[in-house]
């Protein structure tokens, strides 16, 4: 067992984890977020995104203690107790999912994408999203959900 | 997957002294050696994380004519350092895979690894690089020993590697789209007069220089120049993604771009 520090969602968690526990089985096992959504397990599907030090990862394809004394965030992160984050609303709005597996991993590279590049372009979204699939939607619809996250947050900053 | 001990080295030595212990692997970017754990493929007793490790990591542009790229470091880190001084390298490693697999996956680990399809052993050959390990150099031309093949010892590990910026260069990548590695990718670089093409994914020992295809282009630096040869499809991968045929079409179409590309 090793000793990890870190914080996910702003919350410290300190605690005792077997080395070969990955970031997902931590995340859903643990501390109970299930939210992180596991589909292949074998860093093809992109259903597990989360952020580490602010950056996308695939959460399967990497042990908790490698994140110790980083900053995790995860789709449970996105909203407040109220209402849903802009992307999240976003997708609900353009109808950017069906089942709903694929929507964390969606929303975690959405995020980043728009952290890395506010304005992205329609080609620029869909290479972003190159390794998360959706077997629903046919992606169009989620393109639509993130760039009309780009436009409002654009007009929100211009006003 | 198997219960391991792990060691978190901080420089190159201490790396070199765990690895040196029986069973010890190291972990770079861990998105080849995970999945492998998972399915039981490998089953090291001690991993050896490379990723604290300061002088494995970064990117340093040396004397204006080489990027010099540490074994630890990221391709997302790779594919913005290195955008200026070295456009298609840049473009080579921001093309690896996705995002997720761009913030973890190291430049070591795909060259340790050398599957036959991945994109960095064909950049190492076109340009000549220096592969450093904790304990020698070893040019590209000599490195790459065939699929997954390479001149490493147990437990050497690559530190740090040298790619020289050529005059003119281009990765041209047809990508598999399941597995988002290279179906078939060239590297061409020339370094004055002198051309270098660079093959990945197409042939059964992995990565491998085209030499006819740089006798043609170091006489004349054209796409033109190479429309006459042909490459054999034997000993080329044939699989359901693709016939040999299929493959060494690839080659010759795919090198003509990237000359065009580069010219
Ligand atoms: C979905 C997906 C798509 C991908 N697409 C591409 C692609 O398009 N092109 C491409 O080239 N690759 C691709 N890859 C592979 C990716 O680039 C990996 O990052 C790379 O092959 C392994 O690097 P790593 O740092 O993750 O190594 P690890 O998985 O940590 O290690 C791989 C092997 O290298 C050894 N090793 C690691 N670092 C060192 C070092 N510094 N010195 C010596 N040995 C070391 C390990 O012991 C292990 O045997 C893809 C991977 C995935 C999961
Ligand atoms: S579950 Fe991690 S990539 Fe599919
Ligand atoms: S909504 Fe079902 S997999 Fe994407």
């Amino acid at each position: 067992m090793e000793t990890v520090n870190l914080i996910v969602n702003g919350s410290a968690f300190s605690g005792e984890v077997e080395g070969r526990k990955l970031l997902s089985d931590f995340l859903r096992e643990d501390l109970r977020c299930t939210g992180t959504h596991v589909g292949c397990d074998t860093g093809q599907c992109g259903a597990c995104v989360v952020h580490v030090g602010g950056k996308a990862v695939k959460s399967c394809s990497m042990f908790a203690w490698e994140a110790d004394g980083m900053e995790v965030a995860t789709i449970e992160g996105m909203a407040d107790e109220e209402s849903l984050g802009d992307i999240q609303q976003a997708f609900q709005d353009s109808h950017a999912l069906q089942c709903g597996f694929c929507t964390p991993g969606m929303v975690m590279s959405a995020a980043a994408l728009l952290d890395e590049n506010p304005n992205p372009t329609d080609a620029e979204i869909r290479d972003y999203l190159e390794g998360n699939l959706c077997r629903c939607t046919g992606y169009h619809n989620i393109v639509k959900a993130i760039r009309s996250v780009a436009e409002r947050r654009a007009s929100a900053g211009a006003a | 997957m198997y219960d391991f001990e792990f060691a978190r080295p901080t420089t190159v030595s201490e790396a070199a002294s765990a690895l040196a212990a029986e069973g010890a692997q190291a972990l770079g970017g861990g998105q080849t050696l995970i999945p492998s754990l998972k399915n039981r493929l490998a089953s090291p007793s001690l991993l050896v994380i490379l990723a604290g490790i300061d002088e494995m990591r970064g990117v340093d542009i040396d004397a204006g004519d080489s990027v010099v790229v540490g074994g630890a470091t990221t391709h997302a880190e790779v594919a913005s350092a290195a955008a200026d001084s070295f456009p298609a390298l840049a473009w080579l490693a921001g093309n690896i895979g996705d995002p997720a697999v761009r913030n973890r996956g190291t430049v070591g680990g795909s060259l340790a690894n050398n599957d036959p399809s991945a994109c960095y052993p064909a950049a190492a050959l076109a340009t000549g690089a220096t592969i450093a390990t904790n304990n020698r150099k070893i040019s590209a031309d000599d490195y790459f020993k065939g699929m997954f093949e390479s001149a490493l010892y147990e437990g050497e590990l690559i530190t740090k590697v040298r790619f020289p910026i050529p005059d003119a260069a281009n990765y041209q990548k047809f990508e598999q789209p399941a597995s988002r590695f290279a179906l078939v990718g060239v590297f061409v670089a020339r370094f004055g007069q002198e051309a270098r093409v660079a093959v990945t994914g197409a042939s059964e020992n992995g990565a491998f220089r085209w030499a006819e295809a740089e006798a043609a282009l170091s006489a004349d630096f054209s796409s033109g120049a190479i429309s006459d040869l042909s490459i054999s499809a034997d000993e080329m991968i044939r699989d359901l993604h693709g016939s040999s045929t299929y493959r060494a079409h690839l080659t010759k179409v795919l090198t003509a771009r990237a000359v065009d590309a580069a010219s």
